[in-house]
């Protein structure tokens, strides 16, 4: 009874408490409950790649928002998951299940390779300079077309698992494993780092971070993530063609970042799971599926208009308030902090006050 | 060949330098990198299309039209969707992606996807040293080499001009100074659209237009600019004649250069960049605070 209870003690108090953790606890259930009872092969299709593109959005979040290192060639990294994995499956004959690692594995390689070179670059400079890679390799593909497929790529992959619900439990677990991995890496001491690496390289170098090495260490690690993207995405479309390397998807991740909120990892998530499955429900109509793009395009400017530090800092700074005392989140509806009894709201009332700071031991 | 690199080259410099140096003026001023520069390049050969094959309009006329109309529209569209969220960087570059997609996507949809031919402005050809230039890619040279001596002339020899250099060399000092720093930030839209707009028009008959045509020039410019240093002129001009001739020597001497053009150009940018991280002529500043 234990272990239950403790669990259940867990929840209540670290997760139910908050709106917006509440929120990713359903939202979890959800995406792992859907085929149950919705088993449609086209929804769960959609889903799939969502969950795959959740993957690429939170990886690029970690180097560009977190580390300040705005990637403009996220695509490089997909790609050369993408197309290590299918190369190794196709002319090898491994099993998907062997190559998909491979794959993150030497996006890892590419990414730290990236960033090697790019270490003394910074803000815009290193901006359109990492836009470059993606695009030299793609040159180096249509020129040798024997070996990568030129402009179809290599297709007839195989899958990692045969039927629809088998792909999504695939994406989905994999997509819940590498994006709470990424929070909770940037939840950490680590990600204190990146902050500072940001905010002020020089103040952080002064205090004796090794920046370069923590440069290089976000660069792997979400080239890894983006990577390991790429090859199930490869496999689960059964091509890798040069589309995973192309500007506009370099452009998107950017989009999906930048329009979920940056530097949170659950923005970006949360703006894939938006935006990509409203394209997508757009483009089945028959009379407006040529304005998809158009239509997307004019909601990501005016959401920004009016959230232009993206759409889940916004939400959050709506659902939730910071205790002036503590600074510990609370719900909006909270007259009092829950840590330290503190009145959240101007009018809050003398004796709720006094009652919420006897309850958590406060003078 | 040799002729052939040599006139090539020279064309296509004149073609990105006008699209640099516009590209770099925005930045250096407001700081914003304007992904939908080329876009406003790509609108102006479509209004010129339509001015010249549809509108029944002289060459002169529609040009001088097409070239206006975008610029105002430019100017429009910094007031709406630029200057809202001017403090958020972010915001900033993908609502110029998103302005991009959105200009791409109307012209797919009124003028559809096809290559569009426009007819040649001037028809002929002038031997000089033995090649032959059809005048159209001339008149390229003539007109990009003419605004870039407006341009300096502008920057140099105007009040205006003095107000753009010295918002871009310190913002808040200039606003302290009494210049009206968003009125600068506009009218360099202005010059920087009216400039990529300019090219548009000239290329637009040696060219074919379609709605991507904004892409290939797009990074081609920004390897250019950061090649040369980001908000220098001069570096934006050596860095459109670099890679010009850079990617004519690629396209002629190599096999399968057209493929290969980008890459090298753009191994050309890493390779300075890793030389010189600031770009040929940029100014290494320390980190801004």
């Amino acid at each position: 009874m234990y272990p239950l209870r403790r669990v259940w003690a867990e929840l209540k108090n670290e997760v139910l408490v908050l709106p917006s953790r509440t929120l990713v606890l359903a939202w979890a259930i959800a995406l792992l409950g859907l085929p149950l009872v919705y088993n449609d092969a086209y929804v769960l299709r959609i889903l799939t790649m969502t969950c795959l593109f959740a993957i690429f959005a939170a990886s690029w979040d970690l180097l560009a928002g977190y580390t300040g290192q705005v990637n403009f060639g996220h695509a490089l990294f997909f790609g050369a998951g993408a197309y290590t994995s299918s190369l190794m499956s196709q002319k090898l004959g491994v099993s998907p299940w062997l190559t998909v690692w491979a794959g993150a594995a030497v996006a890892t390689l590419v990414g730290w390779g990236v960033g090697y070179l790019c270490l003394r670059l910074r803000g815009s400079y290193l901006s359109l300079a990492t836009l470059a890679f993606p695009l030299i390799v793609l040159g180096l593909l249509f020129a040798f077309p024997g070996f990568s497929g030129g402009e179809l790529g290599i297709s007839g992959l195989r899958r990692l698992a045969l039927t629809p619900t088998q792909n999504y439990y695939i994406a989905a677990v994999a997509m819940l494993a590498v994006v709470f991995g990424l929070w909770l890496l940037a939840d950490s001491r680590f990600g204190i780092v990146l902050h500072a690496v940001r905010d002020d390289e020089v103040a952080a170098r002064a205090s004796g971070i090794n920046t370069p090495r923590y440069k290089l260490a976000v660069f792997a690690i979400s080239a890894a993530a983006a990577g390991f993207a790429g090859a199930l995405f490869a496999h689960y479309i059964r091509v890798a063609g040069p589309s995973t390397l192309e500007v506009a998807l370099s452009f998107q991740v950017v989009i999906w970042g930048i329009f979920g909120g940056v530097a949170t990892i659950y923005g970006p998530v949360a703006a894939v799971f938006l935006l990509y499955p409203l394209t997508e429900w757009l483009g089945s109509f028959e009379k407006i599926g040529e304005l998809r793009l158009l239509i997307f395009a004019v909601i990501v400017l005016l959401v920004l208009l009016f959230m232009p530090r993206g759409l889940a800092p916004w939400v959050r700074d709506k659902i939730e308030v910071q205790c002036p005392r503590c600074k510990q989140r609370n719900a909006a509806w909270k007259s009092v902090c829950r840590l330290c009894g503190a009145g959240l709201k101007a009018g809050a009332s003398q004796s709720e006050v006094a009652r919420a700071q006897r309850l958590v031991g406060h003078q | 060949m040799l002729q052939d690199i040599l006139v090539t080259g020279l064309v296509n410099s004149g073609v990105y330098a006008l699209l640099a140096v516009g590209f770099s003026l925005i930045f250096g001023v407001a700081r914003i990198v304007n992904i939908a520069h080329t876009a406003f390049y790509m609108l102006a050969a479509y209004c010129f299309y339509a001015l010249l094959v549809k509108g029944g309009l002289g060459f002169a006329l529609a040009g001088v039209i097409a070239v206006a109309a975008v610029t105002a529209f430019s100017v429009l569209c910094y007031r709406l969707v630029i200057e809202p969220v001017r403090e958020h960087e972010a915001a900033v570059l993908i609502a110029t992606i998103a302005l991009a997609l959105i200009f791409q996507e109307l012209m797919l949809l009124s003028f559809g996807g096809h290559y569009l031919g426009i007819p040649s402005t001037l028809e002929g050809v002038v031997r000089f040293f033995g090649v032959s230039i059809p005048y159209q890619r001339l008149l390229i040279l003539v007109v990009a080499a003419a605004m870039l001596a407006a341009v300096w002339f502008l920057l140099y020899r105007t009040r205006l001009g003095l107000a753009i250099r010295a918002t871009a060399n310190d913002l808040e000092v200039a606003n302290l100074m009494g210049m009206n720093v968003h009125r600068v930030a506009m009218a360099t839209v202005a010059i920087s659209v009216a400039l990529a707009a300019i090219a548009g028009v000239v290329v637009a008959p040696v060219f074919v237009v379609d709605p991507f045509m904004w892409l290939a020039p797009l990074v081609t410019m920004l390897a250019i600019v950061v090649l040369g240093g980001l908000g220098s002129m001069k570096g934006s001009l050596i860095g459109a004649l670099i890679i010009g001739y850079v990617e004519a020597i690629t396209v002629f001497a190599l096999p399968a250069g057209a493929y290969l053009k980008g890459a090298v150009g753009l191994l050309i940018m890493v390779a300075v960049l890793l030389a010189r991280p600031e770009g040929l002529f940029g100014v290494a500043f320390e980190e801004e605070r």
